[in-house]
């Protein structure tokens, strides 16, 4: 369940950005991309039926997905799951890092299973990450714990209401 | 579109092993739900029928890719935050979520006295003067049709990802 590695984290000149795509995506690359943001089909070789659909080969299909997530030109590819569905939980936390401690509590942060996103952003309250647990009441355990392994306060900023969420992108 | 209910009953054992062996991602490979099957110990039609009805179910929200937002040309995400009178928020956050530039939109707790800001406007767009003046249009809409109720705002960029895994759940 641990991360394989955590690029950028010991260097502090790459840790400002980040997990960075290492190049961009290619005209086809996009077109698969705005594909792959639909349905995937459950059918067998569902691969094969996205080439179809956007005139390539299955065996391009696959190099091309293989190759964007080797080059974090993906996050992810697979199912997006809905922990609340589940009977889990999400949690948008923030905490005000220290740039002194800025990669050694990132480091911290990020080994926690729980935390599914994790970004910069210039505001005082500089560290914002989502938690997702099991259970409901494991959002105020993790944030015990990863309080107690930083130091630093969590502040939890639960969903009230859902007003919007769009989960798809042009490319 | 009306929302499967909640359902707290949880996974059975197969459901769970298909989620354990999926959260990182699906295998890229021409048959990854053979893949998966191989894996968890079950049919190949078993691993598309549980994710079928967990599709259904609502339990996973899609399948398919997770582009990086920074390599598809939305490098500026623009996290902005609004501080609403209580009495019209639903009606506010509606109105901001329907937005077309607004990718996720959300009623939160204010964290007083630094974090006065309740409705939370997720902005991507190619640049952080666009993600600005759509914000300003945002600022301009409320004034229109609810005067008066926005007592404050602020926006903050991301300035990189730290992590980005989706969900994680302990096996």
């Amino acid at each position: 369940m641990s991360e394989t590695s955590t690029p950028g984290v010991a260097a502090p000149a790459a840790s400002r950005r980040g997990l960075a795509a290492t190049r961009e995506p290619d005209a086809t690359d996009r077109k698969l991309i705005n594909a792959l943001q639909g349905d995937f089909p459950l059918t067998e070789t569902p691969f094969a039926d996205v080439a179809a659909a956007v005139g390539l080969d299955e065996a391009e299909v696959i190099a091309r997905v293989q190759a964007m997530l080797r080059d974090r030109v993906l996050t992810r590819f697979g199912p997006m799951f809905q922990i609340e569905r589940m009977g889990g939980a999400f949690c948008l936390a923030a905490m005000a890092v220290p740039e002194a401690a800025w990669g050694e509590v990132a480091e911290a942060v990020n080994g926690f299973p729980e935390v599914a996103h994790n970004y910069r952003r210039e505001h005082s309250l500089n560290m914002w990450f989502v938690l997702a647990t099991e259970r409901p009441e494991g959002i105020a355990d993790v944030a015990g714990r990863i309080e107690a392994a930083t130091g630093l306060p969590v502040h939890l900023f639960p969903k009230e209401k859902e007003y919007f969420v769009e989960m798809k992108l042009e490319a | 579109m009306a929302s499967p209910a909640p359902d707290h009953s949880g996974l059975d054992e197969l459901d769970r092993r298909i989620v354990l062996a999926t959260q990182d991602g699906l295998p890229v490979v021409s048959r990854p739900y053979a893949a998966v099957a191989a894996q968890v110990g079950c049919t190949e039609e078993a691993v598309r029928e549980r994710l079928t009805q967990m599709l259904e179910s609502g339990r996973i929200r899609r399948i398919g890719a997770v582009p990086n937002h920074y390599a598809i040309g939305y490098t500026a995400n623009g996290m902005s935050v609004w501080n609403i009178d209580d009495a019209v928020i639903d009606p506010v956050g509606e109105r901001v979520g329907a937005l077309d530039f607004v990718t996720h939109c959300y009623r939160r707790p204010r964290h007083l006295p630094d974090w006065p800001y309740n409705l939370f406007a997720m902005v991507h767009a190619a640049s952080r003067e666009a993600a600005l003046a759509r914000v300003d249009e945002i600022a301009m809409l409320l004034e229109r049709e609810f005067r008066g109720a926005c007592k404050g705002r602020d926006v903050l960029f991301s300035a990189g990802i730290l992590k980005k895994t989706g969900l994680r759940i302990a096996g």
